[in-house]
């Protein structure tokens, strides 16, 4: 066993800007994907009420469409690519993940730290959309032809691609060499935090299909700038191609948001409700197992009315129903460990309640969209956000604003549980109900999505106000929550080392905030340790 | 455990049994219908699953607050039987419900996909951003007119980029698309005038991408159709003499 002792740092220790630029430390790193990825949901979200201020009027209010397709775009690509992915699989796994399996640091370090500075690349790239005279306006999907023939600046999007892409199978490589060679010893499979195993998940899921999206926008990019025809008929090629490739990334992306956020949610509830885990084996080789594996056959529900062969979308049917089975261990462990639970509620566990909630109504509104049939007329309509808004967007920044408060103190060395914070969380999940609810509503009437202009349906209009009136509300909520994080990081309340009482291992081993090397003793564990054995000795 | 155990079980096991119960519906007249037929049996099966778990969630979250800082929760580890217990057997009754869903919604899948032997064939061609019917017979519209009773299939195809076709009270969408030619069918039961709207993102004019879609009576679509087809007939003649002049 090690005696080496370190330093503990706090964060009012004397800032240097070239110690946060070469480091090479888990944490710092963690924080940087933190800080970039919450930059990007702040410009994405204030995209998000632009277009909702757009929507409050049927005719088009603000701007010509050019460029409110550039604020979907924007929207669309940075939340998903920039906040919620890099959100949970860089900040959160690269600051928790080390420390709940007892290492010092990740495998690779300094390729961790080119990692995050890809994804600043990326950011900065995608800034650009709005600097430069010609933004890309083709979705978050770029779809061709359109792609292809607009004079928007597809390559923007496409770089932004590979820099995040690049970043993000660097760090499944790292993360996953991480937990097979360096959990600390006596720590068996069976022993690791949920949110470990749904990292690793998601990591394998990253390290499958990142590169087919790869190579699905360097295909456009050639087709674009270099004349070829991948996708383009009248020579050969085929435009559903695109389509294919895309999807078959994009819908497994879904569940590398998922299933940290499902992680990180177990987590909570089991400090929360000092409880152990309600069938921990089923929800890990069951559900994330089974997740992993059904995911990769399930892409064609994003192309049900795309003119695909009728069998593909009638098998893909059966699975994507079919990935209810695995969902629903993952949701009947979420349930069971509340089951004779002692829970405490602070305000990460208030939005882990809040996510309870919101994945039974993302969830379950999924399950007629899975369904061929009645997807002919859902699909492309406000029913589709809304659902995906619930279950991808709101469920998962929930949870991992859910992770940050309890991990605030972890992270700072203090507490953030303030009133303002209790406040941004109310505010936010009245906003998400009432800006998502009358979505649901009008999409299963027609209102289709993507439409500045949504004259022809003027009827929808009180309930495009309602939505927006609930944007604003979320934005406040979201004010509230950065602004207290903010206060909190440098004035808050001093931290006890354990302020919840967790017995997971960042909690019981580590300072507050962990110094270099994380553990001034090298952890030892037997065989009985478990990160939830709260039972009464 | 062993109450709790036993309620949930039971509430499984009736929501196995619902769909069993769920009225069957034989011979789909056409996909709006079986649409909305379908629409709500998915909406009872979800509310179910819904509520029960909503309930039960607010339940545990309110009975099972901590009395005081110290406590811990009581949850005792699972037997290996019931462990499995409580994996197989909630697996099997999703399972269940997503083949039982399944079957159905590929009942009305094939009703969407079959198109009466009798229908009025029209080719749908759009571009960046207006629709283009063709009637087979030299006349052309950019509106889509059709009389009542007669099953319309169309065959559509794209001069640029991806659109999609989405007539709202028929329940019908297909992408429209360059290189390829989809098909979607309706019934139209009574006259009616309403409109085709793009759904596939297209570009600038994306959402004002919508014309008129007027079901008329029989023989208002006749002697719509004489008319259009003399003057088609007219411009044909007109052409023909301008290219030999």
């Amino acid at each position: 066993m090690s005696t080496e002792t370190t330093t503990t740092t706090t964060a009012t220790s004397r800032f240097n800007i070239w110690e946060w630029i070469f480091t090479t430390d888990h944490k710092r790193i963690g924080i940087l994907y933190l800080i970039g990825s919450i930059a990007a949901f702040i410009v994405a979200g204030l995209m998000a009420l632009l277009i909702r201020i757009e929507q409050s009027s049927p005719s088009t209010l603000l701007v010509d469409p050019s460029e409110y397709n550039v604020w979907l775009y924007f929207h669309g690509a940075a939340m998903i690519l920039a906040f919620l992915i890099p959100g949970l699989t860089g900040f959160a796994a690269n600051f928790f993940l080390p420390l709940m399996i007892g290492a010092k640091d990740v495998a690779f370090p300094r390729i961790n730290a080119f990692s995050v500075w890809l994804f600043y690349g990326a950011i900065l790239l995608a800034l650009l959309s709005f600097v430069i005279p010609d933004g890309p306006d083709i979705m978050w999907t770029a779809y061709p032809p359109y792609s292809i023939i607009t004079e928007g600046n597809t390559a923007f999007y496409v770089f932004t691609v590979h820099l995040l892409g690049f970043s993000s199978i660097l760090g499944a490589v790292n993360f996953l060499i991480t937990v097979i060679y360096m959990r600390a010893p006596g720590m068996g499979w069976n022993q690791l935090n949920l949110f470990v195993w749904t990292t690793v998940a998601a990591f394998v899921l990253q390290l499958v299909f990142i590169p087919v999206l790869a190579a699905a926008v360097t295909l456009l990019l050639f087709d674009k700038y270099l004349g070829t025809h991948f996708f383009n008929p009248d020579m050969g090629g085929d435009v559903l191609l695109y389509q294919n490739l895309f999807w078959f990334y994009s819908h497994p992306a879904v569940y590398v948001i998922f299933l940290p956020a499902v992680g990180i949610l177990f987590d909570i509830i089991a400090s929360m409700g000092k409880n152990r885990i309600f069938n921990y084996k089923a929800c890990v080789y069951g559900g994330i197992g089974g997740i992993v594996l059904i995911t990769g056959e399930v892409w064609v529900h994003h192309l049900y009315v795309s003119g695909m062969p009728d069998w593909i979308r009638i098998g893909q049917m059966v699975t994507t129903l079919l990935i209810s089975v695995p969902v629903g261990l993952i949701v009947l462990s979420m349930w069971g460990t509340l089951y004779k639970a002692s829970i405490t509620y602070n305000t990460a566990m208030h939005f882990t309640a809040a996510c309870f909630f919101l994945v039974l109504l993302g969830g379950l509104t999924g399950i007629p969209l899975a369904m061929t049939a009645i997807t002919v007329h859902l699909s492309e309509t406000s029913f589709v956000h809304a659902h995906f808004h619930f279950i991808m967007a709101m469920f998962s920044t929930f949870a991992l604003f859910a992770g940050i408060y309890y991990w605030f103190p972890k992270m700072t060395g203090r507490m953030a549980e303030g009133v303002l914070g209790r406040i941004g969380f109310w505010a936010n999940m009245v906003g998400v109900n009432l800006a998502f609810w009358p979505l649901f509503i009008i999409g299963v009437q027609g209102m289709p999505r993507r439409y500045p202009n949504y004259e022809r349906f003027p009827q929808f209009e009180p309930y495009h106000d309602v939505a927006t009136i609930g944007a604003f509300i979320i934005a406040v909520g979201m004010a509230c929550t950065l602004i207290n994080w903010i206060y909190s990081a440098f004035w808050g309340e001093p931290a006890p080392a354990n302020p919840w009482n967790s017995k997971s291992l960042e909690w019981t081993h580590t300072a507050n905030p962990p110094g270099p090397g994380n553990f001034s003793e090298d952890p030892v564990l037997d065989e009985n340790w478990s990160p939830y054995d709260y039972e009464a000795k | 455990m062993n109450r709790i155990t036993r309620i949930l079980f039971s509430l499984f096991g009736v929501l196995a049994a619902w769909p069993a119960q769920a009225q069957n519906y034989d011979g789909i007249n056409d996909p709006a219908t079986g649409w909305d037929h379908l629409w709500n049996e998915v909406l009872i099966d979800i509310t179910v699953i819904g509520v029960i778990f909503g309930i039960a969630a607010i339940y545990m979250m309110i009975r099972y607050r901590a009395k005081s800082p110290e406590d811990v929760g009581s949850a005792k580890p699972l037997s290996s039987a019931r462990a499995w217990g409580w994996a197989l057997i909630p697996a099997a009754i999703f399972m269940a419900d997503d083949f039982f869903l399944s079957a159905k919604g590929w009942t009305l899948w094939n009703a969407y996909r079959q198109v009466p032997e009798n229908a009025l064939e029209i080719k749908a061609t759009a571009q960046m951003y207006s629709w283009e019917f063709d009637y087979g017979n030299g006349v052309l519209a950019d509106e889509l007119l059709v009389p009542v009773g007669q099953p319309v299939v169309l065959r559509m195809t794209s001069m640029d980029v991806l659109h999609s076709f989405f007539l709202t009270e028929f329940r019908v969408k297909e992408d429209v698309m360059p290189g390829r030619i989809t098909y979607l069918w309706f019934h139209p039961r009574e006259p009616l005038e309403t409109f085709v709207t793009c759904v596939e993102f297209c570009g600038t004019g994306h959402s004002v991408m919508a014309t008129a879609v007027k079901v008329l009576p029989v023989d208002d679509y006749t002697a719509w159709m004489t008319e259009a087809k003399a003057e088609a007939d007219a411009e044909a003649v007109a052409d023909a003499a301008g290219t030999e002049s």
